[in-house]
């Protein structure tokens, strides 16, 4: 918790000044301003929201409600491979389970954490949309279908290797 | 001149299509021949796909391409006019027709999916594209929803309400500014026809939405789009900017007063935005939890203004419609459910992909004509129509006609249009404690009963599938299925005991053996099987030794392997793999 403490010190609102004067006024966007805020510190940091509130003229409650309720959203950094692992029906009949579990066992860690050497993250989702390879994950955006328990521990292999 | 088209939709990415299409850009310069990326032609168990067309129009297809094989392929087909057969898939000419898939389809809705650059709208102009807009815009708007009544289409995103009547109700609603929204928050998990169609052919959808603005009289069109699907994002983003700068869409549209303009908002992932009036709400940056109906939107919608939503595929036929006439559409199809419908092909099947097909078909033709029926030629057990909110329908039933009526009779519903085939190796109740388990983690949480309800049905799911199902267990979940059922707010909720409810109508002896005997007839349920290896089978092949990532496989080679259960982990990767079916669940 200290280390989140000490990294939230480190966030610069000044990065997230354009997205607030394009959309700031318009209350409907803030689902927008939420997630371009994501895509410049890749996660939802608490100052940030509370800043956002303060610009929009609205409560932080409002802004946390939103938040929290789409999956889109975090509130942790994520490492530097987000691994999103496919739970879609197409994947579940095609054993994702054993994916997932081959993910964790991996990296050692569970859904929604990180690494230790803040590498690897893992995500499940509820569908990629590329449901003829399933089982199906994505990792930083590439999609890598039809896997194997071998095939997962290949891929995460490499990325290990690109560090 | 040769073209050379790769199919570069997500599907076709996600097998290595860029690399397939980067060796080709490399090994074709200085050639006179255009290559260039197409979205998803259906057939995603071949992917990834080269189409090589010759000045003729003939149409070679080469699928499971590999970079390696590009060299070779340019070569003997385009240096030597000889298509290579070995690696062909489909030839329009017909000499080598290697299979099926395409003969029982009816193309409409994607009829330019994988034939045309997506990203060039040059692309869709040369194929009549934006001349249908240009004859609404001739036409009183009434005409045009008589030509779409006349028509028959009913929405695609799985309710079926008559598009016309909507678009009517919408244009004589009062109040000002109207909307039209274009829902492709395509959460049906094990769908993806929309995203196939907007990484395909986003032109289409945009040509539809400006059809609706001019007849409900909108000049502002929303598509929400779902975050999860990136190429879509792109290829619209780069659509609506090209039909702005050629005056297609902005300030009075080809010299009429009609001026219509098109945004995109990215949905945040959460299944209930497919919800027209939850889509609303997040469109109005809300929490996406559903509103009361009536009002609906055609009266009340987006700002509290009359709203138009329509599903993506809904939109891709609009503009066939009017250049083809109502008439036209309506040939294809049955008494209620006119035209064609697309579905995604997926599971335990040969050929699995999207596939587009006339109302009216059976479902054992899409599976076995189009489809080829069960991998690995295995025991066809059931197959999941609609998704979360839809249900499993039986082998027995394999000859229902694909239509709104039909598919309702059975508990199933035509919904999206996801298709899931399961074989033999298939629990049904784990495929309902998997539905419901994800209504559950979707449930927005606004009604009681869909929060509360779903949760205590996914309770005793996990209770059966461990082993500690009670008698009684299965009319108690019936009971809350219709308690739900009746009483929640929203689609999400009425629909969420689907999977449940047919389940038990159509596997209740698979139930049965969960409570009572304690075991699981589709080998999945962890907590109730086990395995082991058939001495009499083995052959001591060692692939399962191989293959198994726990090490709990051990033995001699050439004679025979057994499996340790403390040690395995029941993945079925050893049953999978196996030749000989020597691994036993029991």
């Amino acid at each position: 918790m200290s280390k989140l403490k000490n990294m939230e010190d480190e966030i610069d609102l000044s990065l997230i000044e354009p997205i607030l004067e394009e959309y700031g006024d318009d209350k409907g966007s803030l689902i927008t301003i939420l997630q371009e805020t994501q895509a410049i510190y890749n996660y939802l940091p608490a100052k940030a929201l509370t800043y956002i509130a303060e610009r929009m003229g609205i409560s932080e409650a409002q802004v946390y409600g939103v938040a929290t309720f789409y999956a889109q959203f975090r509130f942790r950094p994520v490492g530097k491979y987000l691994i999103m692992c496919c739970q879609g029906t197409a994947c579940h009949v095609n054993g994702s389970e054993n994916i997932l579990t081959a993910l964790e066992d991996e990296l050692g860690i569970k859904v929604g954490e990180t690494t230790d050497d803040k590498l690897f993250t893992i995500e499940s989702v509820a569908c990629l949309g590329c449901c003829s390879l399933a089982p199906v994950m994505m990792v930083n955006g590439q999609a890598y279908g039809q896997l194997t328990l071998d095939r997962v521990k290949e891929i995460i292999a490499d990325y290990r290797s690109r560090g | 001149m040769y073209e050379i088209r790769v199919g570069l939709g997500s599907c076709g990415i996600a097998a290595g299509g860029l690399e397939v299409y980067d060796e080709l850009l490399k090994e074709t310069q200085g050639m006179d021949v255009k290559v260039y990326p197409t979205g998803c032609v259906g057939m995603c168990y071949k992917e990834p796909l080269v189409d090589i067309i010759d000045e003729d129009g003939r149409t070679v297809t080469y699928g499971n391409v590999k970079p390696s094989m590009i060299k070779e392929i340019i070569k003997s087909h385009i240096m030597d006019g000889k298509p290579l057969l070995k690696w062909v898939v489909r030839d329009t000419e017909g000499e080598k027709k290697y299979d099926n898939y395409m003969d029982k389809q009816v193309k409409i809705v994607l009829r330019n999916c994988g034939q045309i650059n997506p990203e060039d709208i040059e692309d869709y102009i040369k194929v009549g594209g934006y001349k249908a807009i240009q004859k609404a815009l001739t036409m009183d708007p009434y005409d045009i929803i008589a030509e779409i009544k006349e028509s028959g289409l009913r929405g695609r995103g799985g309710a079926g309400f008559p598009t016309w009547l909507k678009w009517k109700n919408t244009k004589e609603a009062p109040g000002n500014p109207k909307y039209i929204i274009c829902n492709a928050d395509e959460g049906d998990p094990g769908a993806f026809m929309d995203r196939s169609v907007l990484e395909g052919d986003p032109h289409s959808v945009l040509e539809g939405m400006m059809i609706a603005g001019y007849t409900i009289g909108a000049q502002e069109g929303i598509i929400y789009v779902r975050a999860e699907y990136p190429v879509a994002v792109k290829r619209l983003k780069i659509a609506i900017k090209q039909a702005k700068d050629r005056g297609y869409l902005g300030q009075n549209l080809y010299g009429t007063n009609f001026s219509f303009d098109i945004k995109i908002r990215q949905g945040a992932g959460a299944f209930v935005c497919g919800e027209e009036t939850a889509l609303i709400e997040s469109l109005e940056g809300k929490r996406g939890m559903p509103r009361l109906k009536p009002p609906y939107p055609a009266y009340s919608g987006y700002m509290r203004k009359p709203t138009v939503i329509n599903n993506v595929e809904t939109l891709a036929n609009i503009a066939w419609i009017v250049t083809n006439g109502g008439k036209r559409y309506s040939s294809y199809g049955t008494e209620t459910s006119k035209g064609t419908k697309v579905f995604a092909l997926t599971g335990k099947i040969k050929r699995g992909g999207l596939v587009e097909v006339p109302m009216g078909m059976t479902l054992r033709e899409v599976i076995y004509d189009i489809g080829g029926g069960i991998k690995k030629d295995k025991k066809f057990k059931a197959v999941q129509l609609g998704g979360p909110s839809g249900g499993c329908i039986p082998e027995s039933l394999l000859d229902t006609v694909v239509d709104y009526e039909s598919l309702t009779k059975t508990g199933a519903i035509v919904g999206s249009g996801g298709m899931v085939v399961m074989d033999q190796d298939t629990c049904m109740v784990d495929t309902a404690r998997f539905f419901m388990d994800f209504i559950v983690k979707e449930s927005c949480g606004k009604c009681t009963q869909c929060r509360l309800g779903t949760r205590r049905m996914l309770d005793i799911l996990d209770r059966i599938c461990n082993g500690q199902g009670q008698e009684g267990d299965i009319e108690l979940l019936e009971d809350l299925a219709h308690m739900v059922q009746s009483t929640a707010l929203c689609g999400l909720g009425q629909t969420a005991p689907n999977p449940v409810l047919t389940t038990i109508r159509y596997f209740r002896d698979e139930y049965e053996a969960h409570i009572r005997d304690k075991k699981c007839p589709g080998g999945r349920c962890k907590e109730l099987i086990h395995f082991s290896i058939d001495p009499e089978k083995c052959t001591g092949c060692r692939l399962c030794e191989l293959k198994c990532t726990s090490h709990a496989i051990t033995g001699e080679f050439r004679k025979t392997y057994h499996i340790d259960p403390d040690k395995c982990t029941k993945c079925h990767t050893c049953y999978d793999v196996c030749n000989y079916d020597a691994v036993v669940i029991s």
